[in-house]
């Protein structure tokens, strides 16, 4: 096919455009260069990402575009870079986010716009280095090298309560990953090995297995994040600023789910078994009781990083339920996730950089003033209510069904998390949307500009393409998550 | 015979004191300029005998009835000994020269120390062994008062003199009583002797406690850590960089090679002292930091912390130990050169920075040096993808090696609890606005501009190429 290292090529995309804009020197004039040099940074990667789609082979289950050189020489670790199926609609998730938030902070970044696109581009390569590598140590050095990127988003550019949010964040998801750093060393003693790849499969004893998996979930649970451990979600969601809470929600959830599927499922099988029941509980408490919270919300911004955590509830449900449809659903649940929720964030975004409140109770009648603006909101919302023909519904339906196989309490449980979703989304709608406009400032409101209309638009009819052309997503992927399932099921059923 | 006779002069530490007291008369007998000057040959001599120990000439005929000892372990903690004393020396020239105390002693007694190190890690004799370090401690000792106008530093001098001179006196103990159990001074015998032996007795065991606790005193290893952040707060602030990187890079070779080698067999006994120590500094160091706002003291307790690292290593005591424990000590010295240039070279309204909220707004006034500082802070937490990562996880890798899973679970949450003093001054350089415009200025000599920019580059890019480093430790034996 192609001789040139494509992933690498765009794993290190972005760094090279902060190259760029590190020698561009900051002032009143320059700061546009600094912008457009991001953005046309991001698009490449994200063009470059689309050809990753259209060579992708459907019918091969194993890693493609693999490159692998020795990096390490006294330990097995290597550069090791690849996608499969789960892999590879995550990267374009993220290359597809980027620009956007690129784009969306175009006027509202008023200061150190330098330090602000430097952060997104190496943001961009960490996430997307993250989902593709195969080596472990080289998806752990991704994985916190994250964290920097979105510490310095928050505390720099965030909202009030901005340096609380950043270290809650920092600290909290910190304390998980290092105890993933021993179980990756743990996994290195026990095989030698530090490929995913290889590792794929039962290697472990059972014993073993449980204190790999708890080590992992550790960090994944934190990340994803699933009940109790989403408590710093939404004060990073709050203070970050629009386009770091569109990261956060878009891709960086996205790291957990990924983790699940690519180590407890596929490395811990005999573990993720026996722990399945203590995750369908989590994901149910989480789901009817962080859409509760999410009901009795008056921030906007609060009400849907709550919803994140009920909507990341169904995807754990479906990826430890480990059947073909749940699984699917799982992923095709992250990838709806990631643009609802990153497009809600805009949308949020759009009336916050207007009238700096986001308190819910400050709008009314918003539909009067600012109709294009009103129906890309409700479809977005529609997308994460689940209604048929967006993708959330897709997602939702897949994992519903997965879910009957298994037991109906888990079913009851999911489905009440999309029942509340359609209550605490419509009574938002209901509230900042219609009825008639009781504050004054609410008078002068202009509705979309172009640039917004510029980045709503392709989120729109990406949630309508996944909803209308589920297909199209799911048969990359289902090869390669079939081969876990055939796993996990011949090691538990022995 | 003429030919040994100047081999003998290519053994690195006799050349070195030779050229200690070289330094001494040539400062002497200068009338301007002696502590520039002095301290330029200090440097090239430095440089000149680590080049020596570098080449390694076969000097077996000066080793003196085995009082001294080669190996490549011992000659790569005696490389970064010579590089850091001589880093020291550039990052702080000017600092030295600001304050109005450049004496020409000093380069001069930053060589006696380290000559006392050379020789304290190449040691093979308990008597050797004391004499080194005593020879080490005095030339600190005077260091620490330098500055004779402060009294702070006065303070820091007697306070060190005190602790330092008992410690001295609790390892001598513990040496005459180990003389006094086995008999023999030497290394070597002393392991044979202790190899006869099934159970040790009461003496060695009381001997060799002693001996640990003296070493705990010289790395400031918790509980004996008292006196670090008060000396490192005293001293003038190019001191405390010596302080802060050489005398514990050979204290930590010299407590490797105390253990692994004369009580090797008894790993069982000491390796319950060093898991306490570990542990305790890596807790006390992370937790004792959250409260403080002098940045000096800030890294006597982040100094602390790491030492509680290295010890991980040793308490695992297996075929990575060494390795990890020479990659920790060489990022260690790394990044406490380069956060030191940065701290000796910045002014704020013409004063140097003594607190952590002096760093509010560098940020703005001065982007590239906040970028190196926040750079060097992310490294000491030890995050991916810059050095201190690769110290961590080496250590890690060591201490699961020997199933050590309680302590690695333990230096993790310590190292959580670290990146928050860490991050918080990330937070203070880039996160708090300051209502003030204050300037900064950052005065740097071209040579330490050199070696920063060097610093900084290895720290950040160590991640593409980790196998220069990996490789030179990964042969490293103690014997």
């Amino acid at each position: 096919m192609i001789s040139w290292p494509l992933l690498s090529v765009i794993i290190f995309l972005p760094l090279f455009g902060a190259l760029i804009i590190l020698l561009i020197k900051e002032d009143e004039n320059t700061s546009s260069n600094i912008r457009w040099a991001a953005l046309w940074t991001s698009l490449g990667v994200f063009f470059l990402s689309l050809l990753l789609w259209v060579q992708f082979d459907y019918s091969n289950s194993t890693y493609q575009f693999e490159e692998k050189f020795k990096w390490f020489e006294d330990i097995n670790i290597y550069y090791h870079v690849g996608i499969d199926g789960i892999s590879l609609f995550m990267i374009i998730l993220s290359t597809f986010l980027t620009p956007l938030c690129i784009l969306s902070s175009w006027r509202c970044i008023k200061f150190r716009v330098k330090e602000y696109m430097l952060a997104f581009l190496f943001l961009e390569t960490f996430m997307i280095g993250m989902f593709a590598s195969i080596d472990i140590l080289l998806f752990y050095i991704f994985f916190e090298a994250v964290l920097i990127p979105m510490y310095i988003i928050i505390g720099i550019w965030g909202g009030e309560r901005r340096i609380y949010a950043s270290f809650k964040f920092f600290l909290y998801t910190l304390l998980g990953s290092v105890l993933m750093l021993i179980a990756i060393i743990v996994i290195y003693k026990l095989t030698g090995l530090m490929s995913i790849e290889l590792l794929q499969g039962n290697y472990f004893q059972k014993n073993t297995q449980i204190f790999l998996w708890i080590a992992f979930f550790a960090s994944f649970a934190v990340k994803i994040p699933m009940w109790p451990f989403h408590t710093w979600l939404p004060d990073a969601h709050v203070e970050a600023p629009t386009a770091g809470s569109v990261i956060l929600a878009g891709v960086l959830l996205k790291m957990g789910g990924y983790g699940f599927i690519r180590f407890s499922l596929g490395m811990l099988p005999e573990a993720s078994a026996y722990f399945m029941p203590l995750i369908m509980t989590l994901s149910i408490i989480a789901i009817i009781y962080t859409s509760l919270v999410a009901l009795a919300q008056t921030d906007i911004k609060k009400l849907i990083a709550y919803s994140s955590v009920a909507h990341m509830g169904i995807v754990t449900i479906g990826i430890f339920l480990v059947n073909q449809q749940a699984l699917e659903g799982a992923m095709i649940q992250m990838i709806s996730h990631g643009i609802v929720s990153a497009a809600l964030f805009l949308c949020v975004g759009v009336i916050y950089d207007r009238m700096h409140s986001r308190e819910i109770s400050f709008y009314s009648g918003l539909v009067n003033k600012m109709p294009i603006y009103s129906t890309v909101f409700m479809i977005v919302l529609l997308g994460s209510v689940g209604l048929p023909g967006t993708s959330g519904f897709i997602g939702e339906f897949l994992v519903i069904v997965g879910a009957f196989k298994y037991s109906s309490i888990v079913v009851i449980g999911a489905a009440s998390g999309i029942l509340l979703s359609a209550v605490y989304m419509l009574y938002l709608y209901k509230r900042v949307f219609f009825g008639i406009i009781n504050n004054e400032k609410l008078n002068s409101i202009l509705d979309l500009s172009i640039r917004e209309k510029i980045i709503l638009i392709p989120l729109v009819l990406a949630v309508l393409l996944i909803g209308l052309l589920p297909n199209l997503f799911i048969e990359p992927m289902s090869r390669s998550l079939e081969l876990i399932i055939i796993n996990y099921e011949i090691v538990n059923a022995k | 015979m003429l030919n040994n006779f100047f081999s003998i002069l290519l053994v690195p530490e006799i050349c070195l004191s030779i050229f200690c007291i070289a330094n001494l008369l040539y400062g002497l007998f200068l009338k301007k300029n002696s502590f520039r000057k002095t301290s330029n040959f200090a440097i090239i001599i430095l440089l000149f005998v680590s080049i020596l120990i570098f080449v390694g000439f076969k000097t077996d005929l000066a080793f003196f009835d085995l009082f001294f000892k080669s190996s490549n372990f011992i000659r790569f903690f005696k490389i970064l000994v010579c590089l850091g004393a001589a880093s020291v020396l550039i990052i702080s020239k000017n600092y030295f020269i600001d304050l109005k105390i450049s004496k020409f002693e000093i380069p001069t007694l930053i060589l006696f120390a380290t000559l006392g190190m050379l020789i304290m890690i190449g040691a093979n004799n308990l008597m050797i062994m004391y004499l080194s370090i005593e020879l080490q401690s005095l030339s600190l000792y005077v260091l620490a008062s330098i500055n004779k106008n402060s009294i702070y530093s006065a303070e820091s001098g007697v306070k060190y003199f005190i602790l330092g001179a008992l410690s001295s006196g609790i390892l001598l103990y513990g040496f005459s009583l180990v003389y006094g159990f086995t008999g023999t001074t030497s290394f070597e015998e002393i392991k044979i002797v202790l190899s006869q032996q099934t159970d040790l007795s009461l003496g060695i065991i009381f001997g060799l406690v002693f001996i640990l606790v003296g070493l705990a005193f010289k790395i400031s290893a918790v509980p004996f850590h008292m006196w670090t952040p008060d000396i490192y707060e005293g001293a003038p602030t190019s001191v405390t960089a010596f302080f802060a990187i050489v005398p514990k890079i050979s204290a930590v070779a010299l407590i490797f090679r105390l253990c692994l080698e004369p009580f090797e067999n008894f790993s069982n006994e000491w390796s319950q002292i060093i898991f306490f120590l570990s542990i305790s500094s890596m807790f006390l160091g992370s937790i004792a930091a959250i409260a403080q706002s002098s940045l000096k003291r800030l890294l006597a307790y982040s100094s602390i912390g790491h030492i509680g690292y290295v010890l991980i290593a040793l308490v695992a005591n297996n075929d990575q130990s060494i390795k990890s424990a020479s990659i920790y000590m060489f990022i260690y010295m790394i990044m406490n050169i380069s956060i030191f240039a940065i701290l000796l070279s910045l002014k704020k309204s013409n004063m140097y920075l003594e607190k952590i909220s002096d760093l509010v707004g560098i940020s703005k006034s001065n982007p590239i040096t906040s970028l190196c500082l926040a750079i060097i802070m992310f490294s000491m937490a030890g995050l991916p993808p810059f050095i201190g990562f690769f110290g961590k996880f080496y250590i890690f890798i060591a201490a699961i090696e020997s199933e050590l899973y309680f302590l690695s679970i333990m230096g993790v949450l310590a190292s959580v609890i670290a990146a928050y003093y860490y991050l918080r001054i990330i937070k203070v350089m880039y996160f708090d606005v300051s209502e003030k415009n204050e300037s900064f200025d950052f005065v740097i000599s071209f040579h330490s501009k050199i070696l920063l920019l060097v610093l900084i580059l290895i720290i950040t890019f160590f991640i593409i190429y980790p196998s220069l480093l990996i490789n030179y430790t990964s042969i490293l034996r103690i014997t």
